[in-house]
């Protein structure tokens, strides 16, 4: 039951991770807001064993085929990564790898049709731990540095081997150079579109080239693996001009370098960008659109709260690019806590909530792979570089049907154990809504539709409260309220 | 051109409505006709299709030292002819049904589209063509302008949008159009059955049909619930059209779905469709089975065919029009060499048009492929081809002659140009 001081933990644990299961509701609601924000940013304190607990009883379900295998498959990846959103105690981490995601948006489909299914999930889902030459995933990558330095998250991707195979700098020679991560790096991943030129794209793609990859290890232990590697023989040498900073100075020029010391042309570059102050006013822009407020205009920087984005791009420069102290400052600004449900809740997140609201025992996160392609929302596969449209776009018609069929599938899948929490509440329609409505919450709902509900409770006979009234009006004003438009707020 | 028998009926169609201007009429001789409604199909590649491997210059010179991975041999081309400058151009070779479905009239191709100072982000580059508006990549789309300008009320189906999401170029301001991506799933589950199952679905239908107004961010989710629901019992019409001529790819299923539409007559003007994997930056391949770009080709001309044949077979290919589009053409060299070999981000690129009352053939003129300074048909010092014919012109050309609109006034301006009449 909804406590005084739930609505503020719930609004946090909503925007911050996929909503709050019970356990998790206790433990942040015992606290104040602020020793919440610091337990949720700092969860390094907390142990990440969660993935131990894939398969246990009591946690929501995987379906394996063979063995589970998240390391070289993609379906068990995705199953892995939904696993953790419902159960991980880390929920910012979790918030932040999706953000990086999209962000850094890579597709499955593409490295799979070069590389071969099992590569291309290896490089994008692998932990060191489970693979035989200890590749690191890119998901692993992000995770790794969910709170970590934007500079570092950079250089960490463009060294990324799903990376470098998806924006094709395994193809960037000193020859030919190749265009595409240079212009996704400027257009998408730091200052955003009209603040570079196309000139910079044609010397970005120089400075990158030589950025390939090369493939140690050993066929006979499964320990060959792509990863990246800097090419001498392929870099460019010839001195790179770019319109904006590269340097402190205000030099705009990357000298020419021997080719021994060519790969420092991409650190240079990556610092440049990363210590441009459009970086960090595009970045403050995306966490707006992320964590506060998703209700789009038209141009992603200019429209996102002004004051909002002054304030994170300031701390993001003064900190040199620590998102730790980012994200910690965008939980302090008032647009965070004014924001009560108004963003649209991307799919996995609306999948992970409901989840946690109406109960997983029982459930397979493998039933919700295709209500999540039909919501627009596959994980490890964005629909292009520039990650998915969110906002209003989430909510096409097919799209839509999609929710409430999955909220008809949830709601059909615990019924029992919807009416076995009920129970206590069938004394009459009233109370049963009331129950309901505490455990799934949803933007304020209007009195015409709570009328609705109590119609529906009352349509097809006299209330009764017996065990098959409740467990068919369980499960569908479960599916009601989880399909109605006040739920896919958050 | 020769005259054809399509002409001779459009225009006796439109001299006969003047006369009896009565629409009930005319709707009853259209079907007599053959005809039901017009269809537009705008058809997106996605990535920034390489047009020079689609409608390929094969004869000119740099096009062989320019690609030296990525031509396709002058002897494997299909042959169409040539085009006003004299230039001979020929299909990909995996475009055998385009070729003939080229050789009956029905296809129009448009060399060299753009637009001044074109963009080479995907994303500007797709905003532009999706508004018509180089200036204001953020305004409405050019479709759902023209759908916004459909006397109300308008049919909940009056659009039919094969994605999951709706693509900028359907953007309207008061005209939604529902995604409907496959019409199997597109229905309204429950957890129970029989007059429980009844009931929740009109206490869902209840509550979505109080929009509240005030609240925008939540009225849009309302909205879409309505329509969906609205729309479910007609779309489920389609679902059950499934003849098993179609490739079983994206394009190919989505184009089902269209002809579905169409054979049903549940009214939709405008459809979307799209196949994407056009941004050949590395293994383009354009040669071996298999490879990116002629499976590219495959996918479009194998669910074009099942397409045009399907509904020639029904009858309503003279009711119907696929114009294509896509953000941007490739560079003409390639960026690598070997299998590794692609094109990265250019300019202008071709257009393609299909339909029963297409005046097909080539229209505008190729490329010279020579970077010498001063081509006037490249531009970025000779590495991108440069635009001949605004694509607003044939949108324009769309519009008047097809959805029976004032270009100038969806466009805001005129962009009609003289001689460029495939309509």
């Amino acid at each position: 039951m909804a406590r005084s001081s739930d609505r503020y933990i719930e609004h946090l644990l909503r925007r911050v991770g996929f909503g709050a299961r019970p356990d998790e509701l206790d433990f942040y609601g015992g606290m104040t807001i602020s020793d919440a924000v610091e337990a949720l940013v700092n969860y390094e304190r907390i142990p990440d064993t969660v993935d131990a607990n894939i398969g246990r009883s009591g946690f929501v379900n995987v379906t394996t085929r063979g063995a589970f295998a998240p390391q070289s498959n993609i379906i068990d990846a995705r199953q892995r990564w939904l696993f953790r959103m419902v159960h991980s105690n880390r929920p910012l981490q979790e918030k932040m790898t999706l953000f990086w995601h999209n962000h850094f948006a890579t597709g499955y489909t593409k490295i799979a049709g070069l590389f071969g299914a099992t590569e291309a999930a290896r490089y994008l889902a692998a932990k060191p731990s489970e693979d035989p030459g200890r590749v690191r995933g890119q998901i692993e990558m992000l995770r790794d540095n969910a709170l970590g330095n934007f500079r570092d998250i950079l250089v960490n991707i463009a060294k990324d081997t799903a990376m470098v195979i998806w924006l094709d700098g395994y193809t960037n020679t000193r020859a030919k150079p190749q265009e595409n991560f240079a212009r996704e790096i400027m257009e998408l991943f730091t200052v955003g579109v009209g603040n570079y030129t196309e000139p910079d794209v044609y010397a970005g793609a120089r400075v990158f080239s030589g950025w390939n990859l090369t493939r140690p290890g050993s066929l006979a232990d499964g320990s060959q693996h792509y990863e990246f590697f800097y090419n001498p023989n392929q870099h460019d040498t010839g001195s790179k001009t770019f319109s904006f900073p590269i340097y402190p100075d205000g030099g705009k020029t990357i000298p020419a370098r021997s080719a021994a010391a060519g790969m420092q042309d991409g650190l240079d570059l990556i610092n440049g960008l990363a210590a441009n102050p459009n970086t960090g006013r595009y970045l403050a822009a995306k966490l707006y659109w992320f964590f506060v407020n998703d209700v789009r205009a038209a141009n992603p920087v200019d429209d996102a709260d002004p004051a909002f984005v002054d304030r994170l791009a300031r701390v993001y420069l003064s900190s040199q690019y620590d998102m730790r102290a980012v994200v910690r400052e965008m939980l302090l600004t008032p647009q965070f806590w004014d924001s009560y449900f108004t963003r649209y809740s991307w799919p996995v997140e609306y999948v992970i909530r409901a989840l946690k609201d109406v109960g997983w025992v029982g459930f397979s996160v493998n039933d919700a792979l295709t209500p999540l392609s039909n919501m627009g929302q596959l994980l490890f596969d964005p629909p292009d570089v520039s990650g998915w449209d969110a906002g209003e776009t989430w909510f096409a018609t097919g799209a839509m049907l999609a929710r409430m069929n999955f909220a008809s599938t949830i709601a059909a899948n615990q019924r029992f154990n919807l009416a076995a929490r009920a129970q206590f509440a069938a004394s009459s329609p009233e109370s049963f809504l009331s129950f309901f409505l505490d455990e799934l919450v949803t933007a304020p709902l209007d009195t015409a539709t709570t009328n609705d509900l109590l119609n529906y409770l009352r349509a097809t006979g006299a209330w009764t409260g017996s065990a098959a009234q409740i467990q068919a009006k369980a499960a569908g004003l479960v599916h009601l309220i989880a399909g109605s438009p006040e739920y896919q707020l958050i | 051109m020769t005259v054809t028998r399509r002409q001779f009926v459009k225009g006796g169609v439109a001299a006969f409505t003047v006369t009896f201007a009565a629409p009930e009429l005319f709707s009853d001789l259209a079907r007599g006709q053959g005809g039901r409604s017009r269809n537009l199909v705008v058809l997106y590649l996605g990535g920034g299709n390489d047009s020079l491997s689609m409608l390929i210059p094969y004869n000119d010179p740099f096009y062989a030292s320019r690609r030296p991975s990525l031509q396709v041999p002058a002897g494997q081309v299909l042959q169409i002819g040539t085009d006003s400058s004299r230039v001979a151009l020929g299909l990909h070779p995996r475009l055998t049904g385009l070729r003939d479905i080229f050789n009956q009239g029905r296809l129009a191709f448009i060399q060299r589209t753009g637009y001044p100072n074109q963009s080479r982000s995907h994303f500007l580059g797709t905003d532009i063509w999706s508004t018509a508006d180089p200036n204001n990549s953020q305004a409405l789309g050019w479709v759902g302008r023209y759908l916004d300008s459909l006397p109300s009320p308008v049919d909940p189906l009056v659009g039919w949008n094969t994605t999951g999401s709706l693509p900028h170029v359907l953007q309207a301001a008061h005209t939604s159009v529902p995604a409907i991506s496959n019409p199997q799933t597109y229905s309204f589950n429950s957890p129970n059955i029989g007059a429980e199952m009844t009931a929740e679905r009109n206490t869902a239908i209840r509550i979505a049909s109080h929009v509240p107004v005030n609240r925008p961010e939540l009225a849009f989710v309302y909205s879409s619930a309505q329509e969906a629901l609205a729309t479910l019992d007609r779309v489920a019409t389609v679902a059950t059209y499934l003849p098993n001529t179609y490739p079983n790819t994206g394009l190919g299923l989505a184009l089902r779905a269209v002809a579905g539409a169409m054979v049903r007559n549940i009214g939709t003007k405008v459809f979307y469709v799209t196949t994407g994997g056009f941004d050949t930056h590395s293994n383009q391949n354009v040669n071996a089975a298999n490879g990116s770009y002629y499976n590219l080709m495959a996918t479009l001309n194998d669910a074009l065919l099942a397409f045009h044949n399907d509904l020639r077979n029904q009858g309503l290919l003279d009711d119907t029009l696929v114009v294509s589009f896509s953000e941007f053409g490739r560079r003409i060299s390639e960026n690598s060499s070997g299998a590794s070999a692609g094109t990265d981000h250019g300019a202008a690129s071709v257009m393609l048009v299909m339909g029963g009352r297409v005046q097909g053939g080539i229209y505008g003129t190729a490329p010279n492929l020579n970077p010498v300074a001063g081509n006037p048909t490249l531009e970025n010092n000779g590495a991108d081809v440069t635009f001949e014919t605004d694509f607003r012109s044939v949108y324009a050309q769309v519009i008047d002659g097809w959805l029976g609109m004032s270009s100038t006034t969806l466009l805001n301006g005129n962009f009609r140009k003289p001689g460029l009449s495939f309509i």
